[in-house]
């Protein structure tokens, strides 16, 4: 399959800004097409990630942005898939490139978060597993991630010291970051004073929720070589919208139970892996040509269980490749050099976009503090709910 | 007069009348896959063909996958805590049943002190008082440590 190349891409800071998502989202996707030296007369397709919670606008973002940047008959996509969201949206816009029936297409996602937890929409909804969740057993998605982070304790013998090196580590990453949220250089001492959310997860190692927008502008190979007088183009060598293969034995938000194992052969690997796994396949990569990884530190535990799933290191190995240094900017292998979601904290749509930027802006080695010594690959990874796989590989 | 005890969702389990719970499952006969909740009527394996599900109790006891708590309100629809029933930090547990090879979560039983517990250990089903209205009160299943 030929690539599609990544000709810009832009941000609009995270944070809690208070405004509508929609002026996070064009302010991005304005930065996106400069970034490109393109305009928005020069894209034939739309591709955009919804929001959830701020009505019927976020539902329909593609429109939603093409109204906002003005209507020129473009046609659009408005995809939800939770946090893998952008990563879906980028699929749409991929695809339509790929089979010619667009040369340009600009992908946008954006969100502005209410404060504290996510809760479902509004209404009595037994037959919905998210609503039932919340109100049959109040596990929230720190009650998950807290249900992962004690089961690798317990399996590996991980510490919280180890889940407070993750935010140390990341917390540093992301100081000089001008799209980051959060710019503080956490000690181990911050994090013990932090309050116990969901046992053993405190307040700090669980992301917050952020506003934020983020676009990319890609483009067909041929177009790209005819902008070759604006540099190389960095490329989108996989990517992957993997879900779930039955029988799904491990416990994923929002359900309440698994899949039973009785009756159906084992899948050949577990569904974080198996996301992985697509985008390797289809960019004939591995584990050992990345440079850097952004993956989804939903909670600092996540981030280990990512290191594995990508294949950075064999199960129960993640805190010895952590404390070794190799997943530090610096490293052998930086993960998360924007800060991650610690630094950010989630803004749903826009987040797997923004992941695809800072891999962007690593690969042309314009990523200033941060910049991963000569990064040539550079890998995102995600997981929404409902069983929605996102990764992206990203090469120069 | 003693409010009536009614399941907070109904269908999803049933009281019995020494205080234990069950689980309302679907199995298909044709796999031998269970599901929870029952959901659909039909059977998920994607190469089964399964039209039907089997209304079954699932197994009421099972080794602990893992455990947390919650120290903090979760938003709505967890019952709002109120003068009378205010907001009661709880734990959370996954259960995996060895017969049916799925893992299913409840809420502990109260008073479990999730510092005391490890991962493989034993846990059965109760059902417990989830909240009260003006004339009911609500239960929900939860797991237990055995014994």
């Amino acid at each position: 399959m030929s690539d599609v190349a990544i000709l810009g891409v832009g941000m609009h800071p995270w944070g809690k800004w208070g405004k509508n998502f929609v002026e996070y989202g064009a302010v991005a996707a304005r930065a996106a097409l400069a970034d490109a030296g393109l305009g928005w007369s020069d894209v034939d397709y739309l591709a955009a990630g919804n929001t959830m919670r701020n009505g019927y606008s976020g539902y329909v973002s593609g429109s939603t942005f093409a109204q906002a940047l003005g209507w020129r008959g473009v046609p659009v996509s408005s995809s939800y898939a939770a946090c893998a969201s952008g990563a879906v949206a980028i699929e749409a816009a991929r695809a339509r490139i790929l089979a010619g029936m667009a040369d340009v297409a600009l992908v946008v996602g954006a969100d502005t978060a209410p404060k504290g937890f996510f809760g479902p929409l509004p209404g009595e909804r037994p037959e919905d597993p998210d609503w039932l969740r919340f109100h049959v057993l109040g596990a929230t998605n720190p009650t998950y991630f807290a249900l992962y982070a004690r089961r690798r304790m317990e399996l590996y013998g991980t510490t919280t010291k180890d889940f407070a090196a993750v935010k140390v580590k990341n917390s540093r990453h992301g100081l000089s970051n001008p799209n980051a949220r959060y710019r503080k250089e956490f000690t181990e001492d911050d994090i013990a004073e932090s309050p116990v959310v969901a046992d053993p997860l405190r307040l700090v190692d669980i992301c917050a929720t952020s506003d934020g927008g983020a676009a990319v502008v890609l483009a067909s190979a041929e177009y790209a070589a005819k902008m070759a007088d604006r540099g190389h183009h960095v490329r989108i060598a996989g990517l992957s919208t993997a879900t779930p293969t039955y029988p799904n034995t491990y416990l994923d938000m929002p359900d309440i139970a698994t899949d039973s194992a009785v009756g159906a052969p084992a899948p050949p690997r577990p569904f974080r892996d198996a996301i992985a796994h697509a985008a390797y396949e289809e960019a004939g990569l591995g584990p050992d040509d990345l440079s850097c990884a952004e993956v989804y530190d939903l909670s600092t535990a996540l981030e280990l269980d990512w290191y594995e799933n990508i294949g950075l290191c064999a199960p129960g190995e993640a805190e010895a490749l952590l404390h070794s240094g190799a997943t530090t900017l610096g490293g052998r292998v930086p993960v998360n050099p924007s800060g991650g979601l610690a630094c950010f904290g989630e803004a749903i749509p826009a987040q797997a976009i923004a992941q695809v930027c800072e891999l962007t802006w690593q690969v042309r080695g314009e990523a200033g503090d941060r910049q991963v010594d000569g990064a040539r690959v550079g890998l995102s990874i995600n997981q929404g709910l409902f069983g929605h796989g996102s990764c992206v590989i990203v090469t120069a | 007069m003693s409010k009536a005890r009614v399941p907070v969702i109904e269908g999803m389990f049933r009281e019995e009348p020494d205080g234990s719970g069950r689980l309302l499952g679907g199995r298909c006969p044709t796999c031998g896959a269970s599901f929870f909740p029952k959901q659909w009527s039909f059977c998920r394996n994607p190469d089964c063909c399964g039209a039907e599900l089997a209304d079954v109790d699932l197994s009421t006891r099972g080794t602990l996958w893992s455990f947390t708590d919650n120290r903090y309100a979760p938003p709505p629809p967890y019952p709002a805590p109120t003068d009378d029933q205010p907001f009661e930090p709880y734990g959370v547990a996954a259960v995996e049943l060895a017969d049916e090879q799925m893992v299913v979560l409840g809420q502990l039983a109260r008073g479990t002190d999730v510092s005391t517990l490890s991962l493989g250990q034993e846990m059965e089903l109760v059902v417990e008082d989830f909240f009260e209205t003006d004339d009911e009160v609500r239960t929900v299943w939860k797991w237990k440590v055995t014994g």
